[in-house]
């Protein structure tokens, strides 16, 4: 296919545009009278028409310009907004998405798409037929273009027009209607039409052309045509500039009355006749977007390119190659002891860190990219289950690796899933219980040091202890004995054991209970940890925590006996060094008192088994690690110092080892190990 | 020989005897190195080298075949093979030339080497007098035909 080299680029802008669309519905659901919304929903669906038409996917088109039409009467007041319009708008949303994502993967987006488009026909024409049944040419508005040249050109406006119109008197810019005739003799009537744009456009705005901007790129017309222009400039030195393109006949520029026009215009616009076309409100709305475009374009959007991720990739390996070999530069550079060398290696180092934090931040994606499905999944979800649910996300701009952004995605969505299904209440019990009906799902993400928190809060019934312990022990997850010691947190981390559901029912909505331990599975496979904290008729919190990177981080070396392990940094509360009679047996574990708390002991030596060589002194050094409120205390032989590491895999071969989450490779080339201090803790 | 496939193999030497290993499969031949030690893996992984950026995984096959082990020397090698997911070294005592094997001559397993039901040797073939195994991979990684194996030996 020719167009290979754009179609990746017109999937990715789909989906941007389908994402919007999703969006801006959402919105206009929560306020039907916004035109604004009405407007970008308009742009999006307008110009993914004219990609997938450019790209030759006829079904595609099809859809989008039927929705277009929708959204056109809807825009001009000829349509309200209700519930069904939006549900059906929801579905060609759907069916858009689905096309676009079967391009993506090598289909040719050819799908049935005549159910949706007579059911927006449908939506569109009952409007039609209500309001302008007077007009028998209603029905082919969509088709036929219009070229009724009235006394006035631009008689009708819809409603951006005006607001743009409107808004320019305040800011002190005037509105012109220019007549402009071209030379008889001209050859190149669009080059001269598009030069004569292009001068207006230097100038001002072009709001409205008459014939259309598309009727006059195909020479569609006579010889005059007519632009409404606003601009700071007066009439005299527009039309100085226009008649310094040749082949121009004749410029007559007077000021456009937008007031007088204005009284007139409900009652205008009611009795819209088939000349308030669909084709001509295409190029208003891409003026309009050209115009919006230059206005914001310089200030708010800066430059950016799109880089395929691979290539990214390619650069983050290679920087991990140079991260190695700077650990060893250092070294040699230590032993060495000489001044220059040092020198220069320090130089290097810090250029390299300042490199690796911009690999870093490359790689960086706002965790929305996530977060903005869920608006939609959410009411979708609460609409099946007869729930009200008010959706609140904060900190959508919080940035996460990559990496971790195209894992996150299902455990998020399992997690909502959840909490709608099973802790937000029906209406009618919240109002039993005293609650809003509507019931309030806050989605929230920040940072924290060098990680990322995702939480997820409902206000709904919370988890109930017995009933998750009952289960727990008929599900021989735990005896009874043992849920007696267990604490609320500990009895809610249960849930997301395998096997395992309290909903007395199961709905298709949250699964059979197989989901949140692969949730938690995948959040701890990804570095992370989950808590849950809840407090029965209240709600409950699930907090996520993430690893703000996964490849490069910072640990403390140490070494026992002759090996050298690696310790995240992240999970260190502090280093000490203490006296072998300071540690105290406990039911036979060694524990140390440690500021006040009774922390056990983990000889690593006995844990991984590590051949035995140097003699035990009396002074033994101990890091202090956490997982959430569980401390323990790890035995070295020796602290070797802080620094930067790859990760790296172990591979598939080996797999899971216990107690080691993956290795590194130092700075003298060999391998040390890096400790998984959660397992060590349990 | 018209109309046959030859498979070319790299012979290794294990306790005087030899095995050979399909050449395309190889990725290099490296000399002992520094192993980190993996705790908690089967006793016949040694640990993992740094190979080229990329920590790899090191068998002993010595210890794998249950043959006792010997002081590493000058002719000790690390044969890096790919494998479908993965790479991975094995120690063997020397590494020479690459073979011709026509597969023709390739004779399946017999039942009993020695004592142990060896599934991980796939054939033998005989080449100028010398009797070549050849290894079958996955079942030279397998932990569980390691278990099996061991157990045949202490019967």
């Amino acid at each position: 296919m020719e167009n290979n080299e754009y179609l990746e680029v017109f999937i990715e802008e789909s989906k941007e545009h389908i994402q919007s669309l999703n969006d801006q519905i959402l919105i206009l659901e929560n306020e039907p009278g916004n035109m604004d919304t009405v407007g970008e929903i308009f742009r999006s669906a307008h110009t993914l028409k004219g990609m997938a038409a450019t790209m030759g996917y006829q079904d595609l088109a099809d859809l989008t310009h039927k929705m277009e039409n929708v959204l056109d009467a809807v825009r001009n007041n000829k349509l309200s907004i209700n519930s069904d319009i939006i549900d059906v708008i929801f579905q060609a949303v759907d069916q858009l998405e689905g096309m676009v994502v079967d391009i993506a993967s090598g289909g040719d987006g050819s799908s049935d798409v005549q159910e949706l488009v007579h059911k927006l026909q449908a939506i569109e024409n009952n409007e039609d037929l209500s309001t302008v049944t007077a007009t028998p040419s209603a029905e082919v508005n969509s088709v036929q273009a219009t070229e009724k040249a009235g006394a006035n050109h631009f008689a009708k406006l819809d409603e951006f027009e005006l607001t743009i119109l409107n808004q320019s008197n305040e800011k002190g810019f005037t509105n012109y209607e220019l007549n402009i005739r071209l030379n008889e003799n001209c050859l190149l009537k669009a080059a001269r039409v598009y030069m004569v744009f292009e001068v207006l456009e230097q100038v001002g705005e072009v709001i409205k052309s008459d014939p259309t901007v598309q009727e006059l790129e195909e020479e569609n017309f006579d010889l005059a045509f007519h632009v409404l222009l606003v601009t700071k400039l007066d009439a005299e030195e527009i039309k100085q500039r226009i008649m310094k393109i040749s082949e121009i006949e004749e410029a007559i520029i007077s000021p456009f009355q937008l007031r007088k026009w204005d009284e007139g215009s409900s009652s205008e616009q009611q009795d819209t006749k088939a000349s308030e076309v669909s084709e001509s409100n295409e190029t208003q709305g891409e003026n309009k977007k050209a115009a919006t475009n230059s206005n914001n374009g310089k200030s708010v959007a800066s430059k950016t390119i799109r880089v395929n991720i691979d290539r990214l990739d390619g650069l983050m390996n290679l920087f991990e190659e140079l991260v190695i070999d700077r650990g060893r530069l250092e070294q040699i550079s230590a032993n060495l002891k000489h001044a220059e060398l040092q020198e220069t290696v320090e130089r290097m180092t810090r250029i390299s860190g300042d490199l690796q934090n911009i690999i870093l931040n490359m790689r960086m994606v706002p965790v929305e990219q996530v977060f903005n499905r869920f608006p939609r999944m959410v009411r979708q979800l609460s609409k099946d289950l007869g729930k009200k649910v008010n959706l609140e996300i904060i900190g959508a701009e919080t940035e996460l690796d990559r990496t971790v952004i195209d894992e996150i995605g299902d455990p998020l969505v399992h997690l909502i899933r959840n909490s709608l299904d099973h802790g937000i209440e029906t209406p009618d019990v919240r109002r039993e219980r005293g609650k809003d009906e509507e019931g309030s799902l806050l989605l929230k993400a920040y940072h924290s040091g060098n990680h990322v928190f995702i939480e997820i809060a409902d206000d709904g019934a919370g988890i109930n202890r017995q009933k998750v312990v009952n289960k727990a022990i008929s599900n021989q997850v735990i005896t009874a004995e043992e849920a007696n010691t267990l604490s609320d947190e500990q009895v809610f981390q249960l849930i997301m054991s395998s096997g395992f559901s309290t909903a007395d029912k199961i709905s298709d909505v949250s699964g059979r209970g197989v989901g949140l331990d692969v949730v938690k599975n995948t959040i701890e496979s990804l570095g992370g940890s989950i808590t849950i904290e809840s407090k029965e008729g209240e709600g409950s919190l699930f907090s996520i925590q993430l690893p703000l990177t996964l490849s490069i981080i910072s640990v403390l070396l140490v070494e026992v006996e002759k090996e050298k392990y690696a310790v995240p940094l992240s999970s260190i509360i502090e280093t000490a060094i203490i006296n072998r009679k300071e540690i105290l047996n406990a039911h036979n574990k060694k524990v140390i008192d440690f500021r006040g708390k009774v922390v056990p002991l983990i000889s690593l030596k006995e844990v991984f088994e590590v051949p035995e060589v140097e003699e035990e002194d009396d002074l033994c050094s101990v890091v202090i690690i956490r997982k959430g409120e569980k401390m323990a205390g790890l035995i070295v032989n020796k602290f070797i110092g802080q620094q930067e590491i790859v990760l790296k895999s172990l591979g598939d071969y080996l797999g899971d080892v216990f107690g080691i989450s993956g290795a590194t490779i130092l700075g003298d080339g060999q391998v040390a190990l890096i400790l998984d201090t959660n397992t060590l803790i349990n | 020989m018209e109309g046959t496939k030859n498979q070319q193999s790299i012979i290794i030497e294990l306790e005087k005897e030899e095995y050979a290993i399909p050449v395309e499969l190889i990725g290099g031949i490296e000399r002992m190195q520094h192993i980190t030690r993996v705790p908690k893996t089967a006793e016949f992984v040694k640990g993992v080298i740094n190979l080229r950026g990329v920590v790899t995984p090191i068998l002993d096959l010595r210890e794998r075949f249950g043959m006792d082990p010997i002081a590493q020397t000058d002719s000790t090698r690390i044969i890096i093979v790919h494998m479908e997911k993965f790479d991975v070294g094995f120690i063997v005592d020397a590494a020479y030339d690459v073979l011709d094997i026509p597969q023709e001559i390739i004779e399946p397993a017999p039942k009993v080497i020695g004592t142990v039901d060896a599934d991980y040797i796939e054939g033998v073939a005989k080449v100028d007098k010398r009797l070549i195994m050849l290894l079958q991979l996955e079942n030279v990684l397998s932990l569980e035909s390691y278990e099996k194996a061991r157990e045949g030996t202490h019967l």
